[in-house]
This record gives structure tokens, sequence and C-alpha cells, in this order.
């Protein structure tokens, strides 16, 4: 418990990781009401298009092509952005602990195959897998989610692999067994709880590149498209950026800012969580 | 022991290794094909516009996909085993036609983005690390941060607002002049000139990986016994930081250089949508539109290969460089 607290403290009196949090509480803030700020659907043709941001009060971010409100397509884009890349790490985190968990608690061969089957995912390169899994099963949100979840589940799951390994052969999970625990027991109870902190920071770190990833597809037009997402009003900019260059600019600083802030707060994790990589700073 | 024989344990090692995965991905590859909504009969009989039962099922015939899945599966390992990643009806020839032809255009541009990336990442980590703890660690660790959080295709765009757009310095898509009849060392510069902003792009994001890891590995390897001592015979600092220091943190960045190999693949992906880069990468985004799919799991399986050999060349220059790796066992 002291240790907890001193962690906090030491996350909290990071000025980095305190700007991530509240620049992320923003966001959090921007997606849970935006259908309160502009309950209409964000794809409707509100006013005339191409109104540059602050030319008229009523649209402080202008219009696109389509004469859609930017400013109501990034707060309904950071809700897309958010679900998809907090969905997609509890996802991929579930996945990546079972595996790495089973792989490193018993060893022997069923650590030899799970070994070889997080490789085999490792080498696919992600995003080119993603595409493909994404063409195939039809771009939704739901899909969306799952795919990036697949490509992101073997990064966990050598991590945990390798903490279940670590901490296996200490004194207190060996006393654990000695009283004649389950294994079940064991793994949710002895050694999880002290192989989390790699796996926090990890996360922080996960959903960040989860939203990139998002970003990416919906750029390309894999995104859904019925609902409106800062990869695919880029995407849509991009045919203007010779003469409405904000179009592009806007939800693209949206999409640096969110990641950026949870970056931010992945780093102040580590430095809380492992001091020991820390001691130069 | 002899570095030939560190190298030739290395070889082994991985030979040993990659075989089965090789084999998994292929196999899992095969269901992501059969998975794909509509087989080679149905795009073709798309294409032709006339299709009855009939010449369906004939076409199943030839294609064979009317057999059991683990014949068919069978015989895609076949066509593999010959070089042969199947046809596409979409463009009319073999699958492996198109991806050759485009190979060499993403390789080169991965290529120099992972020097630029590596060049600049040991420069501003090895400046981090002098730094460490002072205004210039804490600016350059900032600014590499921000790298790091934005999206490739979005600062391509960014760049070429700038560039193209604004400033008219440099051309905002394609690999040449098209028409010029530019020869020798022209035609290089050329070339160059539409290779500068994509490769940035695309080497923003690994440069910050790059900076940092340098950082850090440096500040651990100059807090060593032997780094002490050179200080202590006199080396001068820029020499010890480059000989000594810097050497030994270079082997951390190789491995993750030839980790990130399948990671840069897929940045090219999309840097290469937002250039018309003529590379796999734009090839894979026709084949989606195009739902060509067995173009783009012939690009997924190629590609697999590559970072399966980029691993295997990091490993062999490893085992070449350090003594340590591939000796023991």
């Amino acid at each position: 418990m002291a240790q907890a607290r001193r962690e906090l403290k030491v996350f909290f009196s990071n000025p980095n990781a305190l700007f991530g949090v509240a620049f992320l509480a923003a966001v959090a803030f921007a997606a849970l009401f935006a259908s309160a700020f502009y309950p209409g659907d964000p794809m409707e043709m509100v006013a005339r298009p191409f109104l540059w941001p602050g030319q008229d009060g009523a649209y402080p971010l202008g219009t696109d092509s389509m004469g859609r409100d930017v400013l109501a397509g990034i707060l309904h884009g950071a809700r897309i952005s958010l679900t998809v890349g907090i969905a997609a790490t509890a996802l991929g985190l579930t996945a990546g602990i079972a595996i790495g968990a089973s792989a490193g608690y018993f060893g022997g061969l069923i650590d030899d195959l799970l070994v070889k089957f997080i490789e085999i995912f490792q080498t696919l390169p992600s995003f080119v897998l993603l595409v493909v899994l994404v063409a195939i099963a039809q771009p939704t949100t739901s899909t969306v989610t799952v795919a990036i979840a697949i490509v992101s589940w073997p990064t966990v799951a050598r991590l945990t692999r390798a903490e279940f390994r670590a901490i296996r052969e200490k004194d207190y999970v060996l006393a654990a067994r000695g009283l004649g625990f389950g294994h079940v027991r064991i793994i949710f109870r002895e050694i999880l709880p002290n192989a989390l902190p790699p796996l926090i920071v990890t996360s922080s770190v996960m959903v960040a590149s989860a939203i990139l990833m998002e970003s990416a597809l919906s750029f390309m037009g894999l995104g859904d498209p019925n609902r409106v997402s800062w990869g695919s009003m880029i995407g849509a900019g991009r045919d203007v950026i010779r003469t409405a260059w904000y179009l592009t600019a806007l939800p693209g600083l949206a999409i640096v800012f969110t990641v950026l802030a949870l970056n931010l707060i992945g780093d102040g994790l580590n430095d809380a969580l492992n001091p020991r990589f820390s001691e130069e700073r | 022991m002899s570095a030939y024989k560190r190298v030739w344990r290395t070889v082994r090692k991985t030979i040993v290794q990659a075989v089965p995965t090789m084999l998994g991905i292929v196999i899992l590859n095969f269901f992501l094909l059969k998975l794909a909504p509509g087989d080679a009969a149905d795009v073709m009989a798309a294409e032709s516009g006339s299709a009855t039962v009939r010449s369906m099922a004939a076409l199943r015939e030839r294609f064979g996909l009317d057999n059991p899945i683990l014949v068919q599966l069978a015989n895609y390992l076949n066509n593999l085993a010959h070089f042969s990643l199947g046809f596409s009806p979409r463009y009319g020839m073999p699958v492996a036609d198109p991806i050759g032809q485009r190979l060499p255009g993403t390789l080169m541009l991965m290529l120099i983005a992972l020097f630029i990336a590596i060049t600049m990442g040991l420069i501003l980590g090895s400046l981090m690390a002098t730094f460490s703890g002072r205004l210039a660690d804490r600016l350059i660790s900032i600014v590499s941060l921000l790298f790091y959080s934005i999206p490739g295709f979005w600062i391509g765009l960014m760049l070429i607002l700038l560039f193209s757009v604004k400033l008219g310095w440099l051309p905002s898509g394609g690999d040449s002049t098209i028409g010029s009849s530019l020869t020798g060392i022209s035609a290089i510069l050329d070339r160059a000139r539409y290779m500068v902003l994509p490769a940035t792009s695309l080497s923003l994001f690994y440069l910050a990986i790059y900076a940092r890891l340098t950082r850090a590995s440096m500040l651990e390897v100059k807090s060593q016994d032997f780094v002490r001592t050179a200080r202590a015979k006199g080396v001068s600092p820029f020499s010890l930081t480059t000989r000594h220091v810097l050497r030994n943190a270079l082997i951390p960045i190789t491995t993750m250089a030839g980790m990130h190999f399948g990671g840069m693949l897929g940045g090219a992906v999309v840097v290469e949508t937002v250039y018309s880069w003529p590379g796999l990468g734009r090839l894979a985004f026709e084949a989606v539109m195009a739902r060509d799919f067995s173009v783009l799991l012939g690009i997924l399986l190629l590609s697999s290969f590559l970072v399966i050999v980029a691993n295997a060349a990091v490993d062999l220059l490893q085992a070449w460089l350090d003594p340590r790796i591939g000796a023991s066992r």
C-alpha cells in the first residue's frame, strides 16, 4: 500500500505525465459529451462549404468541402479513437496475458508451442496483416477493434511470459505451491499482481498505437464508413490540401496530441513503477 | 572460437527456427485466403460478366477449388515450393509479377528511411546522453516523443503542404519525373528529390525510437568499468564517446532495427499511398480497393518472408561482431 502511494506520488509530481493526464481527460470529456454539444449527425451538411476557422463564430473550426462542421467531427471522432483504442487494448491485453501466462507458468512443451505461435504473429508485418484482416472482414468499428487486438497481443504475451518465468521461481511462489494452492490461484493471486507494473506501462503505449493504427486505416478508407473519425477526416481533407489545408491539419493535431498525451503517461508510469531505469533522470 | 564458426552456428540455429515459423505463416495465409469473400472463380465470373452455374463449376474445377480443403492446402504449398503465388484475375498475370515489379521501390524507400532514422537517432541520442539531465536532453527528448506520436501519413501530408504546395521545392508524389530523358547523375538526383519527403515521413517514428534507445544504452555503457579505465587512461571525451561508448551501445540498436523491418513495411504501406510511390504498399492499397485478395495475401506472405530474412541478417551480423553471441550452446 505504502509502495503504491509512493508510486502515485512520483507519477503525479512529473509535469509531463500531468500534462498527459489533463489532455487525455479533455479528450475523454469530448468523447463523452460530443452528442450533448452536437446532438445531430456530424456527417450532415450544416453550413456553406470551406468556411475557414474563425470565419464564422458558429463554426469555430470551419466547415469542410461538404459543409460539415469540423469541430463536431473532431469531437465525435474522439469517441471512435478512444473506444477503438481502449477496447482493442483491453482485448489484446486479455489474450496476451492468457497466452503469455500459460507459456511462462507451465513451461515445457506448452511453452515451446506457444512461443512458436507468438513468433508467427510477431513475424507477420502488423500493419499489413491489419489491412488484410480488415479488408477480409469488412470494415466496421468492431472488426477494426478486433483486428487491432489481433496484431497487438503478441507484445503483451512475450512480456507476460518473461515476467512469469522470472517470478515463477521466487520463494513466495514456491511457498504457495508447497501449500498446495491450485494453478489458477497461483497464477492470478500470486504471480499476476507482481507481473503487472510493466504491463501497465505497456497498456498506455498500446492505446496510443491502437489510435495510430485506427487513424491510418480510416485514412486509407478502411474505417467504418458510417462514422466520422479523425483519420477519415484527414483522408477527405487530403484532396483539397492545396486550398483548404486546415481540413488536414486540425484532425491530425487531435491525433498527435492524444497520442502524445498517452505516451507521456506511459513514460511517467515507467518512471514511477520501474525506478531502476530512471536513475539518470 | 573463430568468427566463422560462430556465424556458422548462428546460420544453423536460424534455419532451424525459421522453417517452422514460415510454414505456420504459409498455413495461416492459406486460411485467410479461404476466409476472404469470393474465390477466384467468383472474381473471374464477375470480370467476364457472363457466368452460368456450369461455367463457374468448370472454373472451380480448373483451379482445383472443388477439392477438399486439405488437398487445396497441399496444392497451395506445392505451388509455393515452385515459387508460384497463384494467379491474379484482376491483373491478368501471376501474382508474383506485380509484386516483383513493386518490391525494389519499397525496399529502396525502407533502406533510405532506415538509414536516416539510425544516423539521426544515433546523433540525437548521443547528444541526449552527453547532456543528460540538462536542457538539451529535455528538449530533444520532448521532440523525439513528438516524432513518436505523429502518424506517418499526416506528417507526410504536412511535408507536402510545406515543401511542395507552399515552397514548391520538392515534388509531391511519384518516384521520378514522368517523361524525362535524364541519364547518369542527373537521373539519380531527380530520383533523390522524389525520395526526400517519403523517406523522411517514414523515418521520423523510428528516429524517435533510436534516439531514446541510444540515450538509454549509452548511459548504461558509460557507467561500466572499461569506460572508466579508458577515461583514466586519458582518452579524449570525443573518442571515448564514439569509440568506446557508442560502439557498445550499437548492439541493442541493430537488434531493434532488425525487429522494426516488419513495422517499417507497414509504415511504407501508408506513406506510399500518400506519395503515390510505386511500391508494395501502394500495390496492397490497390489490391484492397480492387478486392484482389490473392495479390494482398501474396504481399503479406512475401513481406513476412522478408522479415525473417532481415532478422536472420541481423543475427548473423551480431554473431560476427560480438564474440559473446552464438558462442554458448
